[in-house]
């Protein structure tokens, strides 16, 4: 197996790793905002809830959450790597980097949107995942849906979720095309259906979280 | 005074490899727009000579955007603000009177300034040896027209091919990447029929030799693409990852 | 006076070459890998020869003076590389590549060598392709061809307007598998400074590490001089900033005899000197004249923007005097005959030394075409017009494109204009069949020798004789002196003849930077660029040269006195590297002002103003002058003529006519 943690290790490789477990986020993003999305069917939250016992119950599911926090990790781990390799990489700064003429800004900034939506994360986790697996305080009368109405009565906090999902959503914008990218998928036929669907997934998904406190702030929905 | 441009000029200047260098600042007048931007640095030395300085060093030949070997970094953009241009094509008509210009080298852990504007970029030549070629010892080929390629092939290769080697990919990606260059070399030779072969170990040496430079890894910005002033394609790079991994995972 | 002997081998021409390559000495495995071979340059000929000899076994040192092999001037030929494939069924053939060179060269190259080229032209390709080159293609997936100057066979071989940059690409790649491999070592940013020769023969270089200023003693059985030609001397031309002579002008006062030095090739499509800042010259491929028709007006001095000039006030001067080639000409006719036109006072542009090279036709000629094949009848002007510049695109937009962004002009809708400027040196270093020069065990190689383009080179033969020469020609014929040094063991650098040679470096670079002076480098050369441009250019007179001779010892003597070169000896330092190759420049200017003085007949780009039929075509005298002018260093300003007389076996010698 020396030839798997050699080719890992490479340049190639830790992109490799990158794209792959980016896109297995990606994919749980897609669960997670389509079920709490469930929010807006004005049902006072019943699918929602449902859905989250469900999730809590099923022990395949539950397994996938390790499997989840594991991929996590490895993103994490591996982008803090890349970023201090990369960083070596250019021993002496330009005085003057015009990068606006060349490329996107949030394609140059990945590691500071990946590092903002590792904190809000936290704060996320705190609020929700911490509060439902390792606490009592879930209950028939105060569900999951209710902790959600509650957690978003403050302004800060809802500040503080749509900053994060504006992070989201410009660090899905770059690396969802990009993961294609790093994974060889390049083709003049497809690339730009891929980049098409990035950016549209990118912006729903980014709008549908961000969506979610303000709509409950503002009473918006029951 | 051939023409009107006023200038202002902070170039870096740095007298060798051991010692810091620093920006100076010089102005230049009477430069003509007719001028390439190495005739206007010519125009600076000159006058450097004939007061007694030293003059910039800068690398330079062909000065006909061919052979690759000039390569300043000017106003945050390797090769200057023109797209698909290297320093040497670059005419002053592309600037305006009174502009401040900031000229800086190539920056990257492997390409180690050598003096000024001058920087070493030998990296490049040990990737290519690495296996940037076809084994064919001179007088064992078959007749050229026996193996037919494809023209879209042939002319997906050529535009691979077409690098110069001058590096502003690694100078203008935020990670000093040199992925560009070296795939697209590993480009030109897979989409080729005589580059099959040796295609699975030409990718893994390449891209070993590569991170062994020190080189950093690739973002996917497209900063390389849009400053490539040969118009290299990323595909190159996807490709390059397709070619390794598929070497790693099947080899034996 | 010494009698050179070009030790051309017996037999009848077709089979000299097949007859030398059975019965040429050879080395054993064993013996070459103890034979040690010092390149000195590493464009084609430098990196084929390189690379092939590394193959063969050979232990090899290259120099370059480049930060790479890649970048030598090789890499800047544009429009493509000849060989006698007849893949268009056209009627070519080796003898006819033969021929039309031969021809070309104006009857004054060497039979044997150049029916060797036309043979093995067929194997570069073959080599190329199977190194990965990206030649053009054809739908149907084989190569395509253009037709070039001087022939009338499609038989070029071209990757876009690029074809050096592939051709050269394809020997650094070849070059560097051997340098993976540990058969060549690279030597890049060193500068050959002089060939040291022990008992008569090369045996090595000292070479100036660029970056340290540190001088270096290198040892070889042989050393091969892959250094390229000397257009350098007038300042501007289409060569590279850095181009020289200095390793072949050292070898020249080692022993070696140069051969033709007046023999320059002036190329008619480069675009036009802009003011007094210019550096160099840009070429324009001859692929151009392929599509592009080149006219001036008929009015002197016509104030009118060219689009304004009516189709019967133009005159398409080429096609008007020479009718069989038209705008196909070969090079030395077709800059002559732009000269004559500005010099009579039709020039255009703001400078009047222009003339105007016109797609407007093609297009139009190539949009009909286009339409035709997509079915579009009753197409407009503007779609024929759009249709003919996207064709015209394709085949030559990087030439365009690099046009337009030196002039700031648009040659899609403004004709070109272009004026000759100096592109290739034809003399060199004589050598003999071998390649060998006057100097045993030093060979030449490329454009540094003299061999193969007589007085007059045809466009794309450039890369197909360096390329000839590195990988078919000299991995053989090297075999011949190299078989007879197996017993000579790698000498110790240490000896007298180094050291002394290397102290004469020393002394060379201590004098130039202790002069101090106030002129810099450039200021010299370009006034020596001046005097052989005006008198040593398209026309040459005896006076002009006599002038020319007196007014560069002078300069010469102003140079040693005044030059100022700043910094120091031992770092990097362009002024100094420069100030060394212009010194040699200024010894060679005058050996080819004398050449050309001494040669009282105008041939290929050689064309003295005394000698030239009533409408102004060269008068060649092959009574008096069908002979190598190979000149022998004797000391300052001093050489002795020695003439290899030319013999023409096969080809009945007739005055060049492209009516």
């Amino acid at each position: 197996m020396a030839w798997l943690s050699k080719s890992l290790n490479s340049s190639l490789g830790k992109k490799l790793l990158m794209a792959i477990t980016g896109l297995f986020l990606v994919s749980f993003l897609i669960v997670h905002c389509g079920l709490n999305a469930t929010i807006f069917l004005n049902d006072g939250g019943a699918t929602f809830n449902a859905g989250a016992e469900f999730m809590a119950k099923n022990p395949i599911i539950r397994t996938m959450e390790i499997v989840l926090f594991g991929g996590l990790l490895l993103h994490i781990l591996d982008g803090l790597r890349l970023w201090m390799d990369n960083k070596k990489k250019r021993p002496v700064a330009y005085a003057v980097v015009d990068g606006a003429a060349n490329s996107k800004w949030y394609s140059r900034s990945m590691g500071l949107l990946g590092t903002l939506l590792l904190l809000f994360l936290i704060i996320h986790l705190k609020h929700f995942w911490y509060f439902s697996r390792l606490t009592d305080n879930l209950t028939e009368e105060h569900t999951l849906y209710h902790e959600m109405q509650a957690v978003f009565t403050s302004p800060v906090v809802v500040a503080i979720y749509v900053l994060g999902c504006i992070s989201l959503g410009y660090h899905l914008l770059h690396g969802f095309q990009s993961a294609f990218q790093s994974l060889g998928w390049n083709h003049p036929k497809y690339t730009p259906t891929i980049k098409c669907i990035g950016a549209a997934y990118a912006i729903i998904i980014a709008a549908l979280f961000a969506a979610m406190p303000i709509a409950l702030h503002f009473n918006l929905i029951h | 005074m051939e023409g009107n441009l006023n200038l202002t000029l902070k170039i870096w200047r740095q007298k060798n490899a051991q010692t810091a260098g620093k920006f100076e600042t010089y102005q230049v007048s009477g430069i003509s727009e007719d001028m390439s931007f190495l005739e206007m640095i010519d125009v600076l030395n000159n006058r450097l000579i004939e007061e007694g300085d030293d003059p910039v060093a800068f690398d330079h030949d062909c000065r006909e955007g061919i052979c690759g070997m000039c390569s300043m970094y000017i106003n945050g953009r390797p090769h200057g603000p023109n797209k698909g241009v290297t320093t040497c094509q670059l005419h002053m008509r592309s600037f305006s009177d009174g502009q401040t210009i900031t000229i800086e080298p190539w920056r990257a852990e492997a390409f180690p300034v050598i003096k000024d504007l001058v920087v070493n970029r030998s990296a490049f030549d040990r990737i290519i040896a690495a296996g940037g070629f076809i084994s064919v010892n001179t007088g064992n080929a078959q007749d050229a027209n026996s193996l037919p390629i494809p023209k879209d092939n042939a002319d997906d290769a050529f535009a691979a091919a077409a690098c110069i080697g001058c590096g502003a990919c690694v100078a203008a990606c935020k990670n000093a990447s040199a992925m560009l260059f070296t795939s697209a070399k590993i480009s030109q030779l897979a989409l080729l029929p005589q580059g099959q072969a040796e295609r699975a170990k030409r990718a893994e040496a390449m891209v070993a030799q590569m991170d062994e430079e020190g080189f950093g890894a690739c973002s996917n910005t497209g900063a390389c693409e849009a400053e490539c002033p040969k118009g290299i394609s990323l595909e190159n790079i996807a490709r390059m990852n397709r070619e390794y991994f598929s070497s790693v995972f099947t080899s034996k | 006076m010494t009698k050179l002997d070009a030790k051309i081998p017996e037999g009848s021409l077709a089979e000299k070459w097949t007859k030398y390559r059975s019965s040429v000495s050879l080395v054993n495995p064993a013996n070459k890998r103890n034979l040690e071979v010092v390149i000195v340059g590493s464009g084609l000929a430098g990196a084929s020869a390189a690379a092939s000899l590394a193959e063969l076994g050979y232990k090899v040192k290259v120099f370059c003076f480049q930060d790479s092999p890649r970048r030598a001037h090789s890499i800047a030929a544009q429009g493509g590389i000849n060989a006698a494939k007849n893949y268009q069924n056209d009627g070519d053939s080796i003898f006819r590549l033969f021929y039309d060179t031969i021809k070309g060269g104006d009857y004054r190259s060497r039979e044997a060598n150049v029916h060797r080229l036309a043979e093995v032209s067929g194997n570069i390709i073959d080599q190329c392709v199977a190194q990965g080159v990206p030649f053009a293609r054809e739908y149907g997936g084989l190569l395509s061809n253009r037709s070039f100057g001087g022939t009338q066979v499609q038989r070029t071989f071209y990757a876009a307007g690029q074809t050096g940059q592939q051709l050269l690409l394809g020997a650094y790649s070849a070059l560097q598998r051997q340098v993976g491999m540990g058969n060549v070592e690279l030597f890049t940013r060193h500068e050959m400074q002089d060939v040291v020769v022990v008992d008569g023969k090369a045996r090595g270089i000292i070479a100036r590490n660029l970056v340290t200023g540190e001088l270096e003693r290198h040892f070889g059985h042989a050393v091969l001089l892959c250094t390229g030609g000397y257009g350098n001397v007038f300042y501007l031309s289409t060569n590279a900033m850095g181009s020289n002579v200095t390793a072949a002008w050292k070898a020249h006062k080692k022993g070696a005899f140069f051969a033709n030095p007046c023999y320059t090739q002036i190329h008619p499509t480069c675009i036009p000197v802009s003011g007094d800042h210019q550096s160099k010259l840009t070429l324009m491929s001859e692929s151009l004249r392929n599509d592009g028709r080149i006219w001036v007006p008929k009015k002197k001095d016509d104030p009118r923007k060219a689009n304004e000039i009516p189709e019967d006030e133009r005159d398409y001067y080429l096609e008007r005097r020479y009718p069989a080639f038209g705008n196909l000409v070969p090079r030395d006719i077709a800059s002559r005959a732009a000269k004559e036109r500005c010099d009579a006072g039709y020039g255009v542009g703001s400078s009047k030394m222009a003339v105007y090279l016109d797609f407007a036709a093609a297009i139009v000629r190539y949009g009909k075409a286009e339409a035709n094949k997509r079915n579009i009848h009753h197409a407009s002007d503007e779609e024929i017009q759009l249709m003919g510049k996207e064709v015209v695109k394709e085949k030559y937009g990087n030439l365009f494109d690099m046009y337009k962004q030196i002039t700031g002009e648009d040659p899609y809708e403004l004709p070109m204009r272009i004026y000759p400027a100096v592109h290739y040196t034809m003399g060199g270093l004589w050598v003999d069949y071998n390649l060998m020069t006057t100097v045993p065990g030093l060979y030449a190689l490329g454009e540094a020798n003299f061999s193969d383009h007589g007085a007059n080179r045809l466009g794309a033969s450039a890369l197909m004789q360096g390329l000839a020469d590195g990988y078919f020609v000299i991995p053989y014929t090297i075999g011949a002196y190299l078989a007879s040094e197996i017993r000579t063991p790698a000498m110790s650098t240490d000896s007298e003849a180094f050291v002394n040679a290397e102290k004469a470096v020393k002394e060379q670079i201590e004098k130039l930077m202790s002069i101090r002076g106030t002129k810099s480098v450039d200021y010299f050369h370009k006034k020596l660029g001046l005097i052989m441009w005006n008198q040593c250019g398209m026309a040459r007179n005896e006076e002009g040269l006599k002038m020319a001779i007196a007014d560069i010892q002078a300069l010469r003597k102003e140079f040693w006195s005044d030059v100022r070169i700043p910094g120091e000896a031992n770092n990097l330092n362009p002024e100094l590297e420069k100030a060394g190759r212009v010194a040699d420049f200024l010894e060679l200017g005058e050996l080819m002002c004398k050449d050309a003085l001494d040669r009282n007949e105008s041939c290929g780009g050689h064309f003295r103003e005394e000698y030239q039929t009533e409408d102004g075509e060269a008068l060649r005298d092959d009574e008096n002058y069908a002979y190598v002018a190979a000149w022998e260093f004797k000391g300052e300003s001093q050489f002795e003529l020695h003439k290899e007389e030319l013999k023409f076996e096969n080809i009945k010698i007739a005055q060049r006519s492209y009516k």
